[in-house]
């Protein structure tokens, strides 16, 4: 799925969009999810996600999706688990201090933030630590009922 | 540099001045605008106290302050914080590295309000090199914050005073926030802007790796200049000797993260004494860099060459006409007893 994860990164400005809108959607359902209920959800959307996002941007499923920051390069595939942008131990070559054969996840998410061309660049965004507690739950649902002003802790989708 | 207000007993804090966050001499060596000097002392892989003194005692009357390293290239040695208590109670001002590989948001958080306890006024907040390239290449590693956020959470124990959970502190650590930067490591047109987001998080102060290729620094202080990134930040230039043409090669191929460009180990192979050569290349790079604006001072990493930074410092003559503070040896006499000093 490498090659895919760099693919995604090319293409981060209409994926972006795309994401974007297909999030909109989701919130747009959500009285149907609020009639089938939340919880009954996570299951089969943690499935859904851990599938696409995965072959798209080999999502690691922290379950507090920040891609969208991060030019579509899933931070979390960093072996130091960086949130906030490249170590000091990036090769010349742009490869990974830990592992020699992948292309730095950081190195990727500037490339992607480029494109995006907004208004400044979100990989600036400060990103808090990791909560480990919603690792492999299901960050699409978590932002519907954000944005939907149902209960449910914050996350920061794309 | 001495103040007027320095305590009398050594490693008391100092009257924290109006627009400072510690009341530390590293800060106020920076504030006062003066061109500061730091050093690496290396930790000795040792339970003895002496060997920590006799290292730091290396560095007296030559440097601001001293950078306690926490598992250098993830190889074992006495802790950061443990040094960092030796050095305090002699007065030194302490830079105390974290490293986000080996300790988790409880573990930082707590050796933050230890070491602040017992005198230490600057933090230097690290991701740290992977255990991979260390001595212990099975241990796990950590990684619960990085250094971003790690920066966040301790400017919120100092200005917010309180923990990351939200729990109040009854005192908060006063501490001078402190990151590191690569400005030779790619991608090379975001380091500017990293280094702006390190400032957003927190940082007071940052230290960078070696500076061994110029022309790039200059690229990136321009860069860092055109942002105005280095009014809000001290930048502290890293430097060091090379033991020899040999060995920055390896260095270059086996250390990651630093940059030695040929033009340099050209002019180390070309020398008859190696080793003077690379502490005289030292010497030229300070000289340069003192040059460039927006770099506040240096931090001098010798490694395995800690002997020479006295003569790197003096030689150099960076420090111009100042003298940093050094510690005496004479507060025996100062001191009642340690008993007083403790309950003061």
């Amino acid at each position: 799925m490498y090659r895919m994860r760099s693919w995604s990164v090319r293409n981060a400005r209409w994926l972006k969009r795309a994401y974007a809108g297909f999030e909109t959607f989701l919130v747009w359902l959500n009285p149907l999810w609020r009639r089938i209920g939340y919880d009954r959800l996570e299951k089969p959307f943690v499935a859904v996600e851990k599938v696409t996002k995965g072959v798209l941007l080999d999502s690691q499923s922290c379950g507090q999706c920040i891609v969208g920051f991060t030019g579509l390069s899933c931070p979390m595939n960093c072996p130091k688990k960086l949130r906030n942008g490249p170590c000091g131990g990036v090769r010349a070559n742009g490869s990974c201090e830990v592992k020699p054969n992948m292309k730095c996840v950081w190195v990727l998410a500037w490339e992607g933030n480029k494109r995006f061309r907004d208004n400044g660049y979100p990989i600036q965004v400060v990103q808090p630590a990791v909560d480990n507690r919603l690792i492999g739950t299901s960050a699409w649902l978590r932002e519907v009922r954000h944005r939907s002003g149902a209960s449910g802790s914050a996350s920061r989708e794309v | 540099m001495k103040f007027d207000d320095e305590p009398l007993v050594p490693g008391h804090p100092l009257p924290i001045r109006p627009g400072h966050a510690s009341p530390g001499r590293l800060e106020r060596v920076l504030r006062a605008g003066a061109f500061a000097v730091t050093a690496e002392i290396s930790p000795p892989d040792s339970a003895d106290p002496n060997e920590v003194y006799e290292r730091a005692a290396l560095f007296d009357g030559h440097v601001d302050a001293i950078n306690a390293t926490d598992g250098s290239g993830a190889n074992c040695h006495m802790s950061s914080v443990g040094m960092c208590a030796l050095l305090t109670r002699r007065g030194y001002a302490m830079v105390l590295q974290m490293s986000a590989r080996d300790r988790n948001r409880i573990a930082i958080q707590g050796d933050v309000l230890g070491a602040a306890a017992m005198g230490v006024y600057n933090v230097l907040c690290l991701t740290g090199d992977g255990v991979d390239v260390g001595d212990h290449p099975g241990a796990k590693p950590v990684f619960d914050v990085d250094c971003m956020s790690m920066l966040s959470m301790v400017r919120g124990m100092r200005d917010d005073g309180q923990f990351l959970s939200g729990r109040k502190l009854s005192s908060p650590p006063k501490v001078f926030l402190g990151a590191a930067a690569n400005p030779f490591a790619p991608p090379f047109d975001y380091r500017p802007l990293r280094l702006e987001k390190k400032v957003a998080s927190g940082a007071q102060f940052v230290q960078t790796q070696y500076c061994y290729d110029m022309d790039m620094f200059r690229n990136y202080m321009a860069a860092v200049r055109d942002a105005g990134t280095h009014e809000r930040v001290f930048i502290l230039a890293g430097v060091g000797p090379l033991a020899s043409a040999r060995s920055a090669e390896w260095i270059r191929s086996n250390v990651p993260g630093i940059h030695i460009p040929d033009s340099v180990i050209r002019r180390l192979k070309g020398a008859d004494d190696q080793k003077e050569e690379g502490v005289r290349i030292c010497i030229d790079m300070i000289n340069e860099l003192r040059e460039i604006e927006g770099v506040h001072g240096i931090h001098i990493m010798a490694f395995r060459q800690e002997d020479r930074v006295g003569e790197i410092v003096e030689r150099s003559g960076v420090l111009g006409d100042r003298e940093p503070w050094r510690p005496r040896y004479d507060w025996d006499k100062l001191a009642p007893s340690e008993d007083a000093v403790a309950r003061d």
